[in-house]
């Protein structure tokens, strides 16, 4: 009987593990989307005729390991957006969860920081489940055909900016940019969970 | 000013003696302190968990339940805090005391995660809160939140009664 049950607990166990795995792998064509943004339009990846690739982010604004790469965000935006690499921004939180990750307090801090890039709302939570996200901030580099390149973080210290050692992201877009798979492809970051009823 | 001095230092001691919390700043020695080097008969539960994290927030009753219940028995609970270290004095161990959080608590400083969120488990995506049930070589790992002390205990009991 004991073990009967702990069958059924190892299956169910490694149900879970399977079903947090779904989402986009490297190698992936991403499918674009239509999300409304804090400037009230409505974006898809395919608005940005001349890009070469768009830095796809989960955040938010209540999450402090989101907030940390706030700037960041800002900086890479200013850096790879005349490039051609565009950081788009989408939070995918509930805000009837999380009420600070309401469409208005996203317009409040979109201002409040000069965010220089699109920050769209996942209305209905349907989009993040198609990349596969599980965390804010979690990223997603896809080249112009929308092919994932690399999952992942955008560096390796999230408390300190100036203590990074490796930019994880900005080598994946340079790898891209020297024809080249990035390498490592994925990384990984603490985070918080996506905020979901 | 010399009063708010004394002041300081006495709630500083003070709660420091309610709630100790080591600081580790490498993962892997917390990895040997605390994950590898177990005792062979004890089941542990150890659980990430932060003070900024809502849901994990929420599941600590749980698991203080869960630590009251097994105090004497072959069980040991440790709360792996993720909180900025800066904020240890500030914030983590005010939130312990207030919260009369009698679980062993410990803060892990790394802040390069990269390098050991796969050693956790590698299927962690690095959303907390996560918890770890270890016993001998058995390890089971939850990337969810629980909702009520006997969830968690149910999964405990596995390795526990084995």
């Amino acid at each position: 009987m004991k073990n009967l049950i702990n069958t059924i607990l190892l299956a169910l166990l490694i149900g879970v593990t399977v079903s947090a795995q779904n989402g986009y792998k490297i190698g992936d064509t991403a499918k674009d989307f239509s999300l409304k943004g804090v400037d009230g339009k409505m974006h898809s990846l395919a608005d940005m005729k001349d890009a070469k690739g768009f830095i796809v982010t989960f955040t938010c604004n209540h999450c402090p390991y989101a907030i940390m790469y706030e700037d960041r965000l800002v900086a890479l935006q200013n850096e790879f957006g005349p490039q051609g690499y565009h950081v788009v921004a989408i939070n995918p939180n509930d805000p009837e969860v999380k009420p600070d990750d309401s469409f208005e307090n996203m317009i409040i801090r979109a201002e409040e920081k000069k965010f220089n890039f699109p920050y769209l709302i996942d209305e209905g939570q349907q989009l993040y489940p198609v990349f596969g996200a599980t965390k804010t901030p979690h990223v997603f580099l896809l080249d112009k055909e929308l092919q994932v390149k690399y999952i992942g973080a955008i560096d390796d210290n999230a408390r300190n900016a100036d203590e990074v050692d490796e930019r994880f992201l900005a080598n994946a877009i340079n790898a891209l940019e020297a024809g080249k798979n990035p390498d490592p492809a994925m990384t990984k970051a603490i985070g918080c969970s996506i905020k979901t009823k | 000013m010399k009063c708010s001095f004394i002041i300081l230092i006495l709630s500083c001691i003070l709660s420091y003696c309610d709630a100790q919390v080591k600081v580790y700043e490498k993962f892997d020695d917390m990895e040997e302190e605390i994950l590898t080097n177990i005792s062979a008969d004890t089941t542990y539960v150890v659980n990430f968990w932060a003070t900024w994290c809502g849901p994990c927030i929420k599941e600590l009753p749980y698991f203080e339940e869960l630590n009251a219940l097994y105090s004497n028995q072959a069980f040991k609970q440790i709360l792996v805090s993720l909180d900025d270290p800066k904020k240890l004095e500030s914030k983590v161990i005010p939130f312990l005391t207030k919260n009369k959080i009698k679980s062993k608590v410990v803060l892990l400083a790394d802040g390069k995660a990269n390098n050991w969120i796969d050693k956790v488990d590698p299927s962690w995506s690095g959303a907390i809160p996560i918890t770890l049930i270890l016993k001998g070589d058995k390890k089971l790992f939850f990337e969810k939140e629980f909702h009520s002390t006997f969830e968690i205990e149910e999964e405990m009991l596995v390795l526990f009664n084995n």
